[in-house]
């Protein structure tokens, strides 16, 4: 099982690797306090690791699987049994799908449209565990939300709306 | 009031302008944060619910990403909380969930709302509500509303979930198929035995499914169940090796390995074939191959120790990896092949490669090697000489930071075995006299177990004067008080041995056989050295020298009548133990150096005498009051005439022999169980309350402690002391009585003599002394490792040992509890219920269910313990009358289960649960005669998985 997602960045300036967290999901509760600590740790841990190393990290007793796509590092903290590579290739999926989405995704598009990022997360992964593996069904759900948002947003926005709701 | 209600609610901002100003940046992030919650804090407290909500809402939002305090609104959360639609509820629950925890006061406030939506006939407001619980619940809550959930867990939601899942597992839908695979391979982590009736379905999947993802899932679950059950591992067996022949995924073949090494290791040429595999994992130039190879190696490890050895280059080879955790792996594999053929070759190559690697891999080398070493009582370790030798080297590492461990594993070979304490305090010795040593805190501690050891066994030393100029050199300044407590004990030690030897050597000379008298007075000596002792901690210590001159003639007249009858049996120990000593003694124990040692040693610890810790203080002035004490005697022999030397080195031999003996007393290691064995003896009541014990000990101590004191007033008393003492000393008792006492002072204060900090980086300009290795240079390549090792990795069994393994002192307390875990009996009710849906079948629920408390009484400790264990559990966490509460729900339980089979109960209150409990019980029974009636009749249906073994059908077959 999956426990936690995030991308930060890693911000190569003046010597200090610093991660700025994008993207975070958790997949078993945590307090706020541990989350950032979990995080503030990790990205210790990962961002200080040089290239052509494993992507693998033992951590406290789980392992954290790890994978750097430009200035961003996707990371997933998994058991000790889970499938290391199968792991890797979830954060490929999920990369090749948002870059599908987005059309070569880069950083900003997470930035701005973070919703969206966490959307199609959910719909590849449930609970910590692959759900969806076609990647077309993904980009057809998503495209289907999507439509259904932006009716949902005329609405919303139409005049007669506010006033009703206004005399309510 | 209206009228702002609709202005709020028409231009309050939502949380999407909320974000959207967040992002635009127009501001200071944290002053628009700022700014949002003063506003938030304005419209929380409107009475129209959608504002409420929406305040609600933006403050979950800023307080989950920007961190935001959100205690204030713990009560309109609980307002929005208890709205009937379901929207406003559900940001109710949300702020809830995501704000409140123990030390909110309205949390008390929510448990009718809770409770309210269990029982909700609306599945989402009870999903709503049960979440909720899941991330708040607490003592409080936990016992007022477990009653509803398990009403929640016992109904038939969630038997037909499992129903509907297990259904889903022939699924043609792929989306289906790989959710309910995982929700499985979840569930079989955790009680893999409930679904090995499923087996025939994944089966099914593993050879039919062409989906990696799924394949994985379901390996993963025949991981668990294969070792279950040896029928299934024989059967999946050729289609996992299949797949490792020809799959290209590396994931899924990574994942057969791991199961193949995991769970089918009995299957020769499965493990064969994932060896190989293994094999190209770790040629691969990926980094991540090398490691997952490594980890699939380390699996194997404990079963097939040949494929590591087969390996062995390539593991040794990534020894020198850059990366750090391929690093880790490979030493770990390093360390299980060691055998007591090759530790020895291992750990200098691994010492050798610790010498130049980075402080923080060479700690991890030095601690495995360590803690291998020492698995299972030093198991490995044949020559423990060698051993000794070792661990001095690795205290030169200039990294080296395992004090504390390495200060246990010398403390506890010097005490286990005993053939090696010549060497060990040999090591001990180089260690002690390297004044480098001493600038380096996190040596300090193996300093303080090598300065203990070489007191302890002194007569082992070479040289002891060398020893104690060692002990007191200069720079033990530098030293924690704690330790150097422990330095100044064993100046004491080998100072007493020192003065032993002399007289000894002295007797032997002259032919003077009074030593065996010697040993028979120890309690009046020990009077007077404390008198000695306390004189000093008054008086100024020339004084007390000149007290006991005068003394001394008389104690040796009346001792003479004494010990003229005895003869003394006693004095074989150190009879003994001098005797080795002796031959050296000859030639270095001449008065001179006897002398020079006195005079140093009150050089040395005189100022120690005013050091401001007690322990050091009180150490060195025993130490002093033991040489002021018999130096007079054996420093000054000429002045006296020939019948007075003579009682005066009787009375020195004495009291040195005395010391001696108290000394040579064993200090064994002690069971940690030890005191649990000690029967209670009958009759003996223990006091529930200890408070007087404070009283009894103050009684305890003070005559002990005002007998010592008489001896600050002068003279005269202070041999009344002696006299009496000596008069007392006829029975035999006393004598051993001070020893033991002296010994049981050794043992309560034992602390003293280990105890401290450890720091960094060792100076290394001493050479080590007698180290096999310094003749191998240090060589930096992997392949000279590799070299290294390949001779001593090969699993020939090595001839030259020519002594044999010394003898290690064992503990009952000392097993090692391998005791193979017994697998949880994880038979809570979700798995209850499953095994009820998988092993029944819904046509015949009944007599499924009955069959389950079949099952349950037939093996009722399981559900005993089960029962109890929820009784302990509410037991720790409600006191007392609680307890009552919770049969009900246990039996509450068992009557839903039972509810549902036979609609008997309903009318029945809460009031009548005691008698229902009863009658719960009568029924099981009944349920269990008709139980067993049923199995006779359909014998063949697969029921017991768990009471009878293998009931399980082929269900492959």
């Amino acid at each position: 099982m999956i426990y936690a997602l995030f991308a930060d960045m890693a911000v190569a300036d003046n010597g200090s690797r610093q991660g700025k967290v994008r993207l975070t999901k958790w997949y078993s509760p945590y307090t706020q306090k541990e989350r950032s600590k979990v995080i503030r740790e990790l990205s210790g841990v990962i961002l200080t690791r040089g290239p052509k190393l494993c992507n693998f990290v033992e951590w406290r007793g789980y392992k954290v699987v790890y994978k750097r796509y430009a200035s961003l590092y996707f990371c997933m903290c998994i058991d000790q049994e889970d499938n290391e590579l199968e792991i890797l290739e979830i954060i490929h999926h999920y990369v090749e799908i948002l870059d599908r989405y987005f059309g070569s995704v880069c950083e900003l598009d997470l930035i701005f449209n973070f919703h969206k990022a966490y959307y199609i997360l959910d719909e590849i992964l449930i609970a910590g565990e692959l759900q969806e593996s076609s990647k077309k069904t993904v980009a057809r759900l998503i495209a289907a939300q999507d439509s259904l948002v932006e009716t949902a947003k005329e609405q919303a926005s139409s005049i007669s709306n506010i006033i009703a709701q206004a005399t309510k | 009031m209206a009228g702002t209600s609709i202005m709020e609610t028409l231009f309050q901002r939502d949380l999407d302008d909320l974000i959207k100003g967040i992002r635009q940046q127009q501001i200071k992030e944290s002053l628009f944060i700022s700014k949002a919650i003063e506003e938030i804090r304005r419209e929380i407290k409107s009475t129209d619910l959608p504002t409420k909500s929406a305040a609600l809402r933006k403050l979950s939002y800023l307080s989950s990403l920007h961190g935001a305090d959100m205690s204030f609104a713990a009560f309109h959360a609980v307002e929005v909380m208890s709205s009937p639609q379901f929207f406003y509820k559900k940001i109710g629950y949300h702020a809830v969930t995501q704000s409140f925890n123990d030390d909110t006061p309205v949390i008390l406030l929510i448990t009718n709302q809770l409770r309210k939506d269990l029982n909700s006939s609306n599945q989402f407001e009870v999903s709503l509500a049960l979440e909720c619980l899941s991330r708040i619940g607490n003592v409080d809550l936990a016992r007022d509303l477990t009653p509803e959930v398990f009403t929640l867990l016992s109904s038939n939601a969630v038997r037909v979930c499992f129903k509907r899942l297990v259904e889903n597992l022939e699924s043609s839908e792929p989306v289906i198929l790989s959710a309910v695979v995982g929700v499985f391979c979840e569930l079989c982590l955790k009680d893999p035995r409930s679904y090995l009736p499923l087996a025939p379905e994944f089966y099914k999947i593993l050879v039919d499914s062409k989906n990696n993802w799924l394949l994985i899932k379901v390996l993963k679950i025949f991981a668990k169940l294969a070792t279950l059950e040896p029928r299934l591992a024989k059967r999946v067996v050729e289609p996992i090796c299949e797949f490792m022949r020809r799959t290209e995924a590396k994931s899924l073949l990574f994942e057969c390995i791991r199961t193949v090494l995991s769970s089918l290791s009995e299957y020769e040429s499965a493990v064969k074939l994932a060896v190989v595999k293994v094999r190209e994992f770790l040629v691969d130039d990926d980094p991540n191959l090398k490691y997952l190879g490594l980890q699939a190696l380390s699996i194997i490890a404990p079963k097939h120790l040949w494929a590591v050895l087969e390996n062995k280059d390539f593991v040794i080879k990534s020894l020198s990896d850059g990366d750090y955790n391929i690093k880790l792996e490979s030493l770990r594999l390093l360390m299980s092949m060691v055998s007591e053929s090759n530790v020895a070759e291992i750990s200098r190559v691994l010492i050798n490669y610790a010498l130049k690697s980075d402080p923080e891999f060479c700690n991890q080398i030095l601690g495995s090697i360590l803690s291998t070493c020492c698995r299972n009582l030093y198991e490995v370790i044949v020559d423990f000489d060698w051993y000794a030798s070792l661990l001095g080297e690795m205290v030169r590492i200039p990294h080296c930071q395992k004090g504390e461990e390495i200060e246990h594993q010398i403390i506890d070979i010097a005490m286990r075995v005993k053939d090696v304490r010549p060497a060990l305090v040999h090591v001990c010795r180089n260690l002690l006299i390297d004044p480098a040593l001493l600038g380096n805190p996190f040596l300090h501690r193996i300093l303080s177990a090598a300065a203990w050891v070489s007191g302890e066994y002194v007569e082992f030393s070479r040289n002891p004067f060398e020893l104690m100029e060692a002990l007191l050199q200069p720079r033990t300044n530098l030293l924690l008080p704690s330790i150097r407590a422990v330095y100044v004990q064993s100046v004491f030690k080998v100072l007493i041995f020192c003065a032993h030897s002399y007289l000894l050597h002295k007797e032997n000379i002259s032919s003077v056989n009074t030593d065996n008298l010697a040993s028979e007075v120890p309690e009046s000596v020990f009077a007077r050295m404390s008198c000695e002792n306390s004189d000093l901690a008054t008086s100024e210590a020339p004084a007390s020298s000149e007290q006991h001159d005068s003394f001394n003639p008389r104690n040796i007249n009346q001792s003479f009548g004494d010990l003229s009858i005895e003869n003394g049996g006693d004095a074989t120990v150190s009879n003994s133990q001098a005797s080795t000593s002796a031959s050296l003694g000859r030639n270095s124990f001449t008065h001179e150096s006897i002398v020079n040692l006195f005079n140093i040693v009150e050089l040395a610890l005189g100022p120690l005498s005013r050091s401001h810790d007690v322990e050091i203080q009180e150490r060195a002035r025993n130490v002093l009051g033991f040489t002021d004490l018999i130096e007079q005697e054996i420093l000054n022999p000429v002045v006296q005439g020939e019948e007075n030397l003579a009682r005066a080195e009787t009375e020195a031999s004495r009291v040195v022999k005395l010391m001696c003996d108290a000394f040579s007393e064993e200090l064994g290691p002690v069971s940690t169980s030890a005191q649990d064995r000690v029967p209670v003896p009958d009759g003996l009541l223990l006091k529930e309350n200890l408070a007087d014990l404070e009283t009894i000990c103050g009684d305890i101590q003070l005559p002990l402690s005002s007998s010592f004191s008489l001896s600050s007033t002068p003279l005269g008393e202070a041999v009344d002391i002696s006299r009496t003492n000596l008069q007392s000393k006829d029975e035999t008792e006393p004598s051993h009585e001070s020893t033991s006492l002296l010994a049981e002072h050794r043992k309560r204060h034992g602390l003293y003599y280990l105890a401290s900090e450890k720091s960094e980086g060792a100076s290394n300009d001493y050479p080590p002394a007698n180290d096999p290795m310094s003749q191998d240079k240090l060589n930096d390549d992997a392949e000279d490792l590799l070299k290294l090792t390949e001779q001593s990795l090969a699993p020939k069994k090595k001839p030259n040992q020519a002594k044999p393994r010394p003898v290690v002192l064992k503990l009952d307390g000392d097993e090692i509890s391998v005791a193979a875990k017994k697998p949880e009996l994880k038979d809570d009710l979700l798995s209850g219920v499953v095994q009820d849906v998988l092993l029944g079948n819904d046509g015949v629920p009944s007599s499924s269910r009955s069959n389950r408390s079949e099952n349950l009484s037939g093996k009722s400790k399981g559900k005993e313990k089960l029962s109890t264990d929820l009784s302990l559990e509410t037991k720790e966490n409600v006191p007392g009358e609680k307890m009552p509460d919770h049969v009900n729900t246990s039996s509450r339980r068992s009557k839903h289960r039972s509810h549902g089979k036979e609609r008997r109960q309903k009318g029945q209150g809460k009031d009548g649960e005691e008698k229902e409990d009863n009658g719960q019980k009568e029924k099981r029974k009944s349920n269990h005669h008709r139980g067993k009636h049923k199995a006779h009749q359909r014998a063949d249906e697969p029921l017991n998985v768990v009471a009878q073994t293998p009931v399980i059908p082929d269900f492959l077959l």
